[in-house]
């Protein structure tokens, strides 16, 4: 039964397939969670490396492998210590170590002359900074050291080299994202342009073209990324070129079957009969309605080159070091899951939620795009 | 009207049904009192969107699940609305049963006729495969197939569309049941085998006694199967009462219009001195069927040496089954698939021409299609699809001189141009059509082939439809090739008519003289399957 539109109000502007879609994606709660968490991970990635108040590549000496916490570094019991092998290092011997709030007063001596630079050595340390040093004797052997108390938050810990593992997760999510998105939108432009072209010119040109996707095909993909970072050394854009030079094939396939169905549909054959040119037809009939499992697919594709990425680096031949991306800390994370859990834990967080959130998305388009599939 | 009796099997009582949708609830039955009879033909008749459909389908508990039900259905004693599908099911499928209107789909093409026929019997009748195999040889019988024993082995493609709705028959039949529900079980198929389905129903009921619920929107077949109708319109039963009663004294402003629907009228002739558009000789058009490798190519002669000329304002009226090649006769003649024989437009010939060629005579040279839902692209708005062809042949106007013929139009086809902005899923079928010919007329053709164009529609929006044609066809001396298997509507439109079967005509010749005295016998055969006797007699009543 059809359900004829109510004709008493006449809108100037009609509703598009699009706008339906749009609202009964709305109507989906799953897709719509997942559109805020996935908003939330890419403002985090944008924002957070400048808003974090560590440098994604700052190494943190003092504090290697240090788990997760609320709570600051150093850690009281930390701080006596630390302060001791700096002053052993600084040729000092401490006389008396007295600690008052976030300042820590010692009196130190020393066989040969103390320098004033001498405060350099704590200040070095990650613990302590505005070293001062004070009372200092006449014959130079004993001083007075006032040095305050560093505080550091690491939320997510730090990784092995000491670096703060909150920042780096946000610049690897932006790496990563940038990736699945540039990567995808390379693999979707000519996967569509290539398989909508083949399929409405059938025949002999769609045999050919589609010959070339298959002998694409059999090049095994490991082989020809390492010849690429052969022949270009290893950088950023080559990542995705060489992810979205694989993908098209798969979308340029799906593009194609869609556009032989589309083909025999009557409203191309009635731009055919009012004599429509082919490019005409194709940007105007076939491709706008090749769109629906073209979005779908764009949901799943960006998980999958997020993932291949991983791999690559995983290998090593992808993203570079300092630089990192999820699938580079969670390869450093599974090396140091014994004891350092915090590294794995954190980047797979937000890889697999961002990988739910998207895949989420793909199904919520799919059923908003293809309401009659549900 | 006859009222409840101890012979009534099945009665709905005050069923309503709502559809929740994104924009708010649909009351697509309003309250709908129904009752059958053992040994009773009921049609339900209405136009799309009446409900009629619907009713049935709440009843029988096969709702789209976003709906509601409120009301009773009673069988037996006992209210079978709402009864958990367990216990349902021990009613429907087997005491009461449905055919649907697609039998190209209602058949699983993976399984033998005679498998599915017997998996029911099987299943759920308890038989062992042996017994329900023969009981399925029977059945296959009892609604006349052809070859039962071989037809038993076949698999649905291998079946013609009439053959599969008696199938689908059969396949109803089998449990004995008491009420059988056909939703317009005939629609899709040729009117000769339409014919050829409802004798068989009417048969099948004599001899077996159940009731019948028939949901159609075709008058001639409530006139022709049916002992009461109830017409329903938008969600209610507008009137109800035994057919011929309804048939000679319609009450209902509603039941008046529907048989006052049919297409009427005839074209005036056009004056002989009109010079000739079109003209085509010996007009062939083969296709190579793939039959395996290494074997002989099979060639199928869709269109076999057809000649025809027509004046310009003329109709010609081209009629036969499916597969009779009318359709691909009409694309030949466009030059939209290749054709041997010679057509000439204008004095020039054109076949033979490429793409680049006839692209400037397109603009002359027009095609309306059957289905008003598929023929508009889905993702345009009615003013950009109206004026695209534009783009192409008068690339010199403006942006804004395009929307401007697009709304002038619009209003020729009596739409307002206010809705240009709308897409075509806004639009009812009768809308569509209008708007794929507006798509046609803001190119100021002269020429128009129009392949089923108001096959689709509900007979009151034929009517207009045909209506909207023969004023355009007056307005601007337009030349139709007007394809249909609709008779009254190639009668109501067409100066000279030709009967096509396979390929070949069989009869050509004045509107009037194929009608009212058909030579051939397949041509008979055709105008007596389409009722349009039925349209004579209710003339003279």
């Amino acid at each position: 039964m059809t359900i004829t539109a109510d004709n008493n109000a006449v809108p100037e502007k009609g509703r598009s397939l699009w706008d339906d879609a749009r609202d009964r994606l709305l109507a989906n709660r799953a897709a719509v969670v997942s559109m805020i968490v996935l908003a939330a991970i890419a403002l985090l990635s944008i924002l957070g490396p400048a808003l974090s108040p560590h440098k994604f590549d700052t190494v943190y000496r003092d504090y290697v492998k240090v788990p997760a916490s609320l709570e600051a570094y150093p850690r009281p019991e930390q701080v006596e210590p630390a302060f001791m092998s700096v002053a052993k290092r600084a040729r000092m011997t401490v006389e008396s170590y007295e600690r008052d709030g976030d300042t820590v007063i010692a009196t130190v001596t020393s066989k040969r002359e103390i320098d004033p630079r001498a405060t350099r050595y704590f200040d070095r340390s990650n613990l302590f900074k505005d070293t001062q040093l004070t009372d200092l004797a006449s014959d130079g052997l004993s001083a007075t050291v006032r040095a305050e108390i560093n505080y550091l938050h690491f939320y997510f810990g730090t990784d092995a080299n000491g670096r703060d593992m909150m920042t780096r997760t946000f610049i690897a999510g932006r790496v990563s994202l940038t990736i699945g998105l540039l990567a995808t939108v390379v693999a979707i432009s000519i996967g569509v342009i290539y398989g909508a072209t083949s399929g409405y010119m059938g025949g002999r040109v769609d045999q050919m073209m589609m010959r070339v996707v298959d002998i694409l095909y059999s090049l095994p993909f490991i082989f020809f990324v390492i010849m690429l970072v052969v022949f270009f050394g290893r950088n950023f854009i080559l990542m995705f070129i060489a992810v979205g030079a694989v993908e098209w094939l798969d979308m340029a396939r799906i593009v194609r079957g869609q556009t032989l169905t589309i083909k025999r549909q009557e409203y191309v054959q009635a731009a055919e009969a009012m004599g429509i040119d082919d490019g005409g037809i194709l940007r105007r009939h076939i491709i706008p309605n090749t769109l629906g499992p073209v979005v779908v697919y764009m949901t799943l594709l960006v998980p999958k080159v997020i993932l291949l990425e991983s791999f690559l680096s995983f290998l090593g031949l992808g993203i570079q070091e300092p630089m990192t991306s999820w699938g580079v800390l969670i390869s450093e994370g599974a090396r140091n899951l014994q004891g350092a859990a915090w590294m794995l834990i954190f980047p797979s967080i937000f890889l697999t939620s961002t990988l739910f959130a998207l895949n989420f998305i793909g199904d919520g388009l799919r059923d908003a795009l293809d309401p009659k599939d549900r | 009207m006859s009222n409840e009796n101890n012979k009534t099997v099945l009665s709905i009582k005050d069923l309503k049904v709502d559809f929740e949708t994104a924009t708010g609830t649909v009351n697509a039955v309003r309250g709908v009192n129904i009752h059958v009879e053992a040994g009773e033909t009921v049609a339900i008749v209405g136009e799309s969107g009446s409900g009629k459909s619907q009713t049935m389908m709440a009843a029988m508990g096969l709702l789209a699940s976003n709906g509601r039900t409120q009301g009773e259905v009673i069988y037996e004693d006992r209210n079978i609305l709402g009864l958990p599908v367990g216990q349902l099911n021990k009613v429907r499928g087997e005491k009461i049963t449905m055919i649907f209107q697609e039998p190209m789909t209602s058949l699983d093409p993976l399984y033998t006729i005679g498998r599915q026929l017997a998996e029911p019997m099987v299943v759920h009748g308890g038989l062992s495969w042996k017994a329900a195999r023969a009981k399925a040889l029977d059945l296959l019988r009892l609604v006349n197939i052809p070859e039962p024993e071989r037809k038993i082995k076949a698999y649905p493609y291998e079946m013609s569309g009439g053959q599969r709705q008696r199938v689908m028959i059969a396949m109803a039949l089998a449990n004995d049941p008491d009420v059988l529900i056909a939703d317009e079980p005939t629609t899709a198929l040729d009117v000769t085998t339409q014919a050829q389905i409802l004798d068989l129903l009417r048969d099948l009921q004599k001899r077996l006694g159940m009731a019948v619920i028939f949901i159609t929107h075709d008058l001639g077949i409530v006139r022709r199967i049916s002992d009461r109708v109830y017409v329903m319109k938008t969600g209610d039963v507008v009137e109800s009462g035994d057919t011929q009663k309804i048939f000679t004294q319609p009450e209902h402003p509603y039941t008046k219009m529907l048989l006052d629907a049919e297409p009427t009228g005839h074209k005036p002739p056009v004056p002989e001195s009109a010079p000739v558009l079109l003209e085509a000789q010996k007009v062939e058009v083969e296709f190579e069927l793939d039959t395996g490798f290494l074997q002989p190519k099979h060639v199928l002669r869709a269109v076999d040496n057809i000649s025809f000329s027509l004046r310009k304002g003329q109709t010609l009226g081209i009629v036969g089954e499916s597969g009779s090649g009318k359709s691909t006769l009409g694309r030949a003649i466009l030059n939209l698939l290749p054709a041997g024989g010679r057509v000439v437009f204008h004095g020039k010939q054109i076949s033979g021409l490429d793409r680049n060629a006839m692209r400037a005579l397109r603009k002359d040279m027009q095609l309306i299609f059957q289905d008003p839902f598929g023929s508009l692209s889905p993702r345009m708005t009615v003013g950009q699809i109206i004026s695209e062809g534009l783009l192409v042949h008068e690339p010199s106007l403006s942006a804004q001189d395009r929307d401007a013929r697009a709304c002038q139009a619009l209003e020729e086809v009596s739409l307002d141009p206010v809705m240009r902005n709308r897409y075509p899923h806004e639009f009812s079928g009768g809308q569509r059509q209008r708007i794929a010919i507006a798509r046609t007329m803001v190119l100021k053709p002269e020429f128009v082939v129009l392949d089923e164009p108001t096959s689709a529609l509900d007979r009151t929006i034929q009517k207009q439809v045909v209506e909207l044609l023969r004023d355009l066809q007056k307005a601007h001396e337009l030349t139709y090739l007007f394809i249909s298997h609709d008779l009254a509507v190639v009668r109501a439109l067409s100066d000279t008519v030709m009967v096509m079967q396979g390929g070949k005509v069989v009869e050509a010749g004045p509107a009037d003289a194929i009608f009212e005295d058909p030579k051939q016998d397949y041509t008979k055969e055709l105008v007596g399957a389409a009722m349009l006797t039925q349209q004579h007699m209710m003339e003279t009543a």
